[in-house]
């Protein structure tokens, strides 16, 4: 695989991911627990669209055939996303989503640390922007993992069923195919055994502290890399999707 | 002994206000003004709040990634008012929870626009446009309020309302000028929201209850009628300079008194939807209870692990 190609696919990853965490974040404005954490989860879903945006701007670039960030973020077909499973998982209830986020986030800010002296001028730009406001999320989110997994009873129960339920997911963060060894040869991005072994420190260190228990299965799923999505994402694609295809070839 | 104590504390309060010195959370204040105050700050809470909603409709199929972004930052915005404003009900006493479980049981009231349903794209630009512009209208003189925190809060509040204004008429300005669908959406929006808009200002001053003792004491000052009439030779201009029809036909311009004259509001909806029988004050309120019961468990976590770690 010639490099460009690697890294336009690698860029569209990176910005699926965000794109599509960042829609399921922002189907919480105006129904958050509490009045605070209701802008909190605002917070976050604006920094996920932002990044979004500049690297889908970044990977049209990249591609070369005309296409912006809002061509691709709004009509592409659901076999063409490429994030990971774990992100368009549904909502659940507050639990899940602060746990879906943190093993997230726990991801990102050691990809963004290393990411941010990639050789490729423009992705290392994007990644330090993105890791100021990734270790605040994965603050934001281990604490409050903590709080719920050290809470009472029912929180407890609550969080740790959130965390079975999406064990089988995170396998799927470490995907490596051709995309990735033709960039780690160039120095573009890290290996993803590094990445693993901090993402590993912090996911244990947090669960601990929420006395949480990590799933024994060692059940796998993974497709979203290839585009092999669960049954959730055609869903939020047709909302997400609906203005553009109801009223094509019209600028808003 | 004490009628003439009260007497003379009430003589300094009103002295304090004719002199346009704040009144501030420490001081002595009539307990009318107190609770005047309190109805008046966290009626505006809720409506930040529930407000929040008809435009949260629209967040998931906003049409481009700008817009998106820029939708989630207004709304959370508004989420951002009722919290300033909740924390200054509370310095007249007034707790937050109990004053949220009054909007819940029915027994407190917010803005009436919020129980008409948003049904399109263009209804964002609508809201913005139209109902933050009608906010900015009632708010601005806030600023001037007697009551010190309120008018703080109010200074802070009105200057993201504007940015709330320019966005909404951007939205509405663009698909006037788009496609003939796009420009029938706007005009459809403009259709719906026009009338509810102007009831945003209340009742005609001669049905008007509270006026005239809150002006005296400097909460409101101007009348409902006013500020009404301010909106409507705003507003007017606005719609003709991007090419929508206000959906009006008594609509029209008196060249003595250079104010627009408009037709007769349908005061008739007006109380029905204050009564609670809008299109969506079941939805809206429904959505806000939905939103504090699903939030009880995360809440009592919360606390529980905060007394944990108190006594470690
Ligand atoms: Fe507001
Ligand atoms: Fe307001
Ligand atoms: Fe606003």
């Amino acid at each position: 695989m010639e490099k460009q190609k690697a890294l336009y696919e690698y860029v569209l990853r990176l910005a699926d991911d965000s794109l599509i965490l960042g829609h399921r974040v922002s189907e919480w404005c105006g129904h958050g627990p509490i009045l605070e954490e209701d802008i909190a989860l605002t917070n976050l879903a604006l920094d996920l669209i932002g990044q979004a945006t500049s690297l889908l701007n970044y990977a049209g670039e990249l591609e070369g055939k005309g296409r912006d960030g809002d061509a691709l973020a709004f009509l592409r077909y659901e076999r063409e996303y490429k994030n990971l499973l774990l992100v368009e998982q549904m909502n659940g209830d507050f639990g899940k989503t602060i746990m879906r986020q943190f093993l997230f986030d726990a991801f990102r800010k050691p990809l963004f640390e290393k990411l941010q002296h990639s050789t490729d001028q423009h992705l290392a730009a994007i990644a330090e922007k993105s890791l100021k406001e990734t270790k605040y999320h994965l603050k934001h989110t281990s604490e409050w993992v903590i709080r719920l997994g050290d809470g009472t009873e029912e929180s407890h129960i609550r969080i740790q069923e959130s965390l079975d339920a999406l064990w089988k997911y995170t396998n799927e963060i470490f995907y490596k195919d051709d995309v990735d060894s033709v960039l780690i040869a160039e120095n573009i991005i890290p290996s993803s055994e590094e990445i693993k072994a901090e993402w590993t420190k912090t996911v244990n260190d947090v669960l601990e502290q929420a006395t949480l228990t990590i799933p024994s299965n060692n059940w796998i799923q993974e497709g979203g890399r290839k585009g092999f999505h669960t049954e959730a994402l055609g869903y939020l694609l047709a909302e997400m999707q609906y203005m553009q295809r109801a009223y094509p070839n019209m600028t808003w | 002994m004490e009628d003439k104590n009260i007497l003379e504390l009430e003589r300094r309060f009103q002295e304090k206000i004719d002199n346009d010195i704040k009144i501030e959370p420490n001081d002595w204040m009539p307990d009318d003004y107190r609770q005047t105050l309190i109805r008046q700050i966290s009626q505006h809470a809720h409506s930040e709040i529930v407000g929040m909603l008809p435009e949260g409709n629209w967040i998931t199929r906003a049409p481009n990634l700008r817009r998106k972004a820029v939708l989630l930052a207004k709304v959370q915005d508004e989420a951002g008012h009722g919290l300033y404003l909740y924390s200054a009900a509370e310095t007249l006493g007034a707790d937050r929870e109990e004053t949220i479980d009054d909007l819940h049981s029915g027994k407190a009231k917010y803005s009436s626009i919020f129980n008409y349903p948003t049904l399109s794209w263009a209804d964002m630009g609508a809201i913005g446009w139209l109902v933050d512009g009608a906010a900015i209208m009632n708010q601005v003189p806030l600023c001037r309020c007697s009551y010190g925190p309120y008018a703080r809060a109010m200074v802070r509040v009105c200057k993201e309302e504007s940015f709330h204004q320019r966005q909404g008429f951007e939205i509405i300005a663009h698909l006037a000028q788009g496609t003939p669908a796009q420009k029938e959406m706007a005009q459809d929006a403009l259709n719906r929201f026009w009338w509810p808009a102007l009831m945003m200002f209340g009742p005609n001053d001669a049905e008007s209850k509270h006026t005239v003792q809150s002006m005296n004491w400097k909460i409101k000052r101007s009348t409902n009628d006013e500020l009404r009439q301010l909106f409507v030779d705003v507003t007017v201009p606005q719609a003709e300079m991007i090419g929508l029809t206000i959906p009006d036909k008594d609509l029209k311009l008196n060249k003595e008194t250079g104010h627009y004259e408009t037709g007769e509001i349908n005061w008739a909806e007006f109380w029905e939807v204050v009564k609670g029988n809008g299109p969506c004050n079941k939805e809206r309120v429904d959505a806000r209870r939905k939103a504090k019961e699903d939030g009880l468990w995360v809440r009592e976590a919360a606390s529980a692990f905060a007394e944990k770690r108190k006594n470690k």
